[in-house]
């Protein structure tokens, strides 16, 4: 990076346009984490495009005072993966929704996945159809009631994180939209990865899905259901970080220190492990019995898709020289006809 | 001329030779025979020896349907010509039928008194039963009417390949080559094509190379030693205009045709695209062009196709998609997109018989009015349309040129006929394509992000990484200059209005539409697409019989070029042939309140040039002038 690149503020990178969402929405918490983030990367400004779908989290790029695409339902990753095979010089980021990205651009979504296109994908996760004014999403709870649900959904949710990992996705990371300082760690990594980083993000929608995460984010309870994953630390937490999660056979279990056991018999956490069965086993701890683990899944190395396109385009013009429209046209089996009309084959 | 003298005659008689303008052969056989491939050595080599040509394959769209089946048919056309031609031909003078199925299927087709090459080996009762025939049509008085030559291909390509060391199926396999020799004998061609290629296709398997030339040589040389035609035919080449000259596939010269535009734009082209018949050669064709610094996406869908594009138009790269009919449905909301954004994009649709699936390998028209409307919400964008396979390539660089510079996406059509047939193609020079180099916008002074240009009423294209520029795009109603977004109804309807005229002026740079043919008159028969040489046929003959009858061909289907209306207003009828059911016929009744008189085909087939020579003889009363 050059020298001269400007310090960046995260004045920077608030537009001008007025921030509509609902009061009290956790879209706010996160644009101020992403807005907070992005200055610091040491990347000028002009290199960040934010790319979204529909829903209330894809009016993001709106307030972003950077490149911005506020696309059509679900087609993000698309338009994004595009972007960034025309452009791998460009930061390209994703702001969609649980909607967005599991339900009508479900198919992308694990396409750009397991292709690792070189994006940062933000999954506002708030289990509910915001935008048009609360349906069930594919991330609410079975028997879910909700406008299009008055007897309770039937559909079995999507667990976001374990379909990423089951795509092979190699970043795969969760924050929650009030852990200010856990959301902006979780971005600077992911800001860092330079395959997919898929990042869920459990965000409130107060006004039609209001504490759907509050067993875990309430002050009172989020020490004991909150469990941070640091890589090459042992899995503990608690208010009193007196408890820990064990590897027993092939289960996770939550054990509770004193008696001989202490945070020497937890699992040690490795984001970096090739088998992502851990990661996946992790994805799965759901409460109330298990604390609901936040933060680096998995971070591994796999060639970005971005970069072997265009190592394959340049090992094409090393071999080839660079194309000549004349040799394209003027190939094959051609002939000439004379002005006398006479034919000559080549 | 009867059956019996196919009988082999005696050496010392010699054969005549016949100088013919034009002939139309085809080739036919089951799926697996390698029409396809035979029917194009004979277009390359009759190219190679200057004649003009044109092709129609056939194919069904199972990979492999049953062997020997009716639906497992496939064909291959070519006319041959000495002189300028336009189609295909109505009816083949020679069929060369591989089987009893490829024999029932295009037998009525053939011309009276045509010539009937006939594989017997393959005319077993098993086969005869599978293609519905109830007794060996080759033994009845069934082909009276047709000179048929049985002969036994794979017996005799069998004897050929003695000493190969290929197998025994393998063998077979190269008796469509035997075939080839046949007609290449007959129709005076030389070899030397069909052996390069060979021997350039099987480079590493130098035995089948070696065997299929083989096949060939005994099929030209089985019809020198036994004299089985008592005539051969030349065809002279053809006085085609000066220059340089390569045989093209329409979905080639498609290819080709983006390429050059990305070269004269100097943006890197950008393909994203979902494997359709019969777009998927664009797809293929491209993926070879890495050097020229294309790249080619596969995407998981048709809509993430178009929408990788679109994300690469943003970019800065020439973007394109490609597609058929059901995919260009798939892509309708992205494409609005790109019309609320104004990106450049070009969508191509290889049009095929719909609606829905369709028939995937046969040709049709009929996707103009979801080209024209097939979007929510108000949403015109540029139509243009290519007319052969050769001009597929300048109708590529149209469609680009109008993307760029209105910044809009265009749909370009082709079709099945278009995409699979071939003609010569006059090379064009380098330096007279058209300029379509690009300035993106950089200066941040006063930069609004939907201010226009005041003749094009282009926006600006400023991409991601362009300092001070940073602005939002999106699918949201836009506020005029400033791009925000915008619910205000006044300027909802104003943008409406902006977006229309934008595609409006585009007129403004395309040529009038040109009539052939006296500018007044009785009758103008109009056309678009591949119509074209049927159209072109068909009025020429009709004006060499002396009805007075004009032709005019549109390559801009939105907008209409400038002076249409006027062209139309100076005939007492109007006559469209297209191969849907009046699509354009309605669009010009709705544009110009003209009464056209619409003749609509949907068969999957092009139309044949007797047909509207037909039509048009009823339509001036001269049914009776011959």
């Amino acid at each position: 990076m050059s020298t001269e690149t400007p310090t960046l503020t995260k004045k920077d990178f608030q537009s001008d346009q007025e921030v509509r969402w609902c009061p009290g929405c956790g879209d706010y918490a996160v644009l101020s984490a992403v807005q907070t983030v992005l200055p610091q990367l040491g990347i000028p400004k002009e290199k960040f495009v934010v790319v979204s779908g529909i829903g209330c989290s894809s009016r993001f790029p709106y307030y972003m005072d950077t490149y911005g695409f506020h696309s059509i339902h679900g087609r993000a990753p698309a338009i994004a993966t595009g972007l960034k095979l025309a452009r791998p010089d460009l930061e390209v980021w994703i702001a969609t929704g649980d909607g967005d990205a599991m339900s009508i651009g479900g198919n992308h979504l694990i396409q750009v996945l397991r292709r690792n296109v070189g994006v940062k994908i933000l999954m506002f996760n708030n289990r509910i159809y915001g935008l048009t004014k609360g349906q069930y999403s594919p991330t609410s709870e079975m028997g879910k009631r909700t406008k299009s649900t008055p007897l309770g959904s039937l559909d079995n949710p999507f667990n976001p994180l374990a379909l990423a990992l089951g795509c092979g996705a190699t970043f795969v990371a969760r924050s929650v939209d009030i852990y200010q300082k856990h959301l902006r760690e979780t971005l600077e990594r992911a800001a860092a990865h330079d395959g997919t980083a898929f990042i869920e993000i459990y965000q409130n929608c107060n006004i039609f899905n209001d504490h759907a995460f509050a067993y875990m984010t309430d002050k009172e309870a989020r020490d004991d259901q909150t469990l941070y994953l640091t890589h090459g630390e042992p899995l503990v937490f608690g208010k009193d970080r007196d408890r820990g999660i064990r590897l027993v056979g092939t289960e996770l279990e939550v054990v509770q220190f004193g008696d001989g056991v202490s945070a020497a018999d937890c699992l040690v956490w490795d984001e970096t492990a090739a088998n992502p069965t851990l990661a996946f086993m992790m994805s799965q701890m759901l409460p109330p019995h298990l604390p609901t683990p936040v933060g680096v899944m998995r971070d591994v190395d796999r060639p970005s898709y971005h970069r072997q396109v265009v190592e394959q385009i340049e090992h094409e013009v090393e071999i080839h020289g660079a194309g000549k429209l004349e040799d394209l046209l003027y190939t094959g089996e051609i002939w000439k006809v004379g002005e006398d009309g006479a034919v000559t084959s080549f | 001329m009867s059956t019996e003298t196919n009988e082999p005659v005696v050496a010392e008689r010699s054969v005549a030779t016949e100088r013919v303008e034009d002939v139309v052969i085809r080739f036919a056989g089951d799926s697996g025979d390698g029409m396809q491939l035979t029917g194009g050595q004979l277009t390359s080599t009759s190219a190679m020896v200057g004649n003009d040509l044109a092709t129609l394959p056939d194919f069904p769209a199972e990979i492999r349907a049953p062997a020997g089946t009716l639906p497992g048919v496939s064909a291959y056309q070519v006319r041959i010509a000495n002189y300028d031609i336009h189609t295909p031909g109505d009816a083949p003078d020679v069929l060369v039928a591989m089987n009893p199925a490829a024999l029932k299927k295009s037998i009525g087709d053939l011309k009276a008194n045509g010539i009937l090459i006939a594989n017997t080996d393959e005319f077993t009762d098993r086969n005869l039963k599978k293609a519905g025939y109830e007794s060996n049509p080759l033994d009845g008085d069934g082909l009276a009417g047709f000179r048929v030559y049985p002969v036994g291909l794979s017996t005799m390509t069998r004897r050929a390949l003695e000493d190969s060391p290929l197998d025994f199926k393998s063998r077979d396999r190269c008796r469509n080559f035997f075939a080839l020799g046949m007609v290449y004998w007959l129709y005076s061609r030389p070899l030397t094509s069909t052996t390069a290629w060979l021997e350039d296709k099987f480079a590493k398997k130098p035995e089948v190379a070696e065997a299929n030339i083989k096949a060939l040589k005994a099929g030209y040389n089985y019809c020198d030693i036994t004299q089985a035609f008592q005539v051969r035919y030349e065809v002279d080449a053809a006085h085609l205009p000066a220059g340089t000259y390569r045989n093209i596939m329409g979905n080639s010269a498609l290819s080709l045709g983006l390429v050059a535009a990305s070269r004269r734009s100097g943006l890197p082209l950008f393909l994203g695209s979902y494997p359709i018949t019969p777009a998927s050669d664009i797809l293929h064709e491209l993926s070879r062009f890495k050097h020229f610094g294309v790249t080619t996406f596969q995407a998981e869908d048709e809509i993430a196709a178009v929408c990788s594009a679109i994300g690469a138009a943003y970019g800065g790269a020439l973007a394109v998609t490609t597609t058929s009919g059901p995919g260009l449905a798939l892509k309708g909301e992205a494409i609005g997109l790109a019309v609320m954004i104004e990106l450049p994009l070009v969508v191509c649709n290889v049009q095929r018989g719909g609606p829905s699936t369709g028939l995937p390998t046969k040709t049709e028209q009929a996707d103009l009015l979801q080209s024209m409307y097939g979007r929510n919400g108000e949403c015109p964008l540029p139509v243009v349309a290519a007319s052969s396979p050769a001009d597929a390539f300048d109708a590529a660089l149209e469609a680009c040129r109008i993307a760029i510079r209105y910044m809009v996406p265009v749909i370009l059509l082709s079709d099945g006929y278009i995409a699979n047939g071939s003609e010569p193609w006059k090379l064009p020079q380098i330096e007279d394509l058209p300029d379509l180099r690009v300035d993106f916008h950089t200066d941040a002074a006063g930069f609004q992000p939907y201010s226009r240009d005041p003749g094009t009423l282009a926006r600006p294209w400023a991409i991601p990484g362009t300092p001070g520029l940073e602005h939002r795009i999106g699918g949201l109603e836009k506020e005029d200059l400033t791009g925000n977004v915008s619910y205000d109804p006044v300027n909802h309807e104003r943008m409406i209005g902006l977006r229309a005229e934008k595609v409006a002026r585009v007129a403004q740079s395309i040529p009038d539409v040109e009539v052939f043919g006296e500018p007044t008159g009785r009758l103008l028969v109009l056309g678009w697409g591949s119509t074209l040489g049927a159209i072109t046929g068909a009025v020429n003959l009709a004006r060499e019989r002396g009805l007075e009858v004009s032709r005019a061909h549109l390559r801009h289907l939105n907008p209409l070029p400038s002076n249409l209306g006027e062209v139309l207003a100076g005939f007492d009828q109007v006559l469209v042939p297209e191969m849907n059911c009046g699509q354009l016929a309605h669009l010009l009744r709705a544009e110009y309140l003209v009464d056209v008189s619409s003749y609509p085909k949907v068969q999957g087939k092009p139309f044949f040039r007797s047909e509207i020579l037909a039509k048009i003889e009823t339509l001036l009363g001269a049914d009776n002038v011959h």
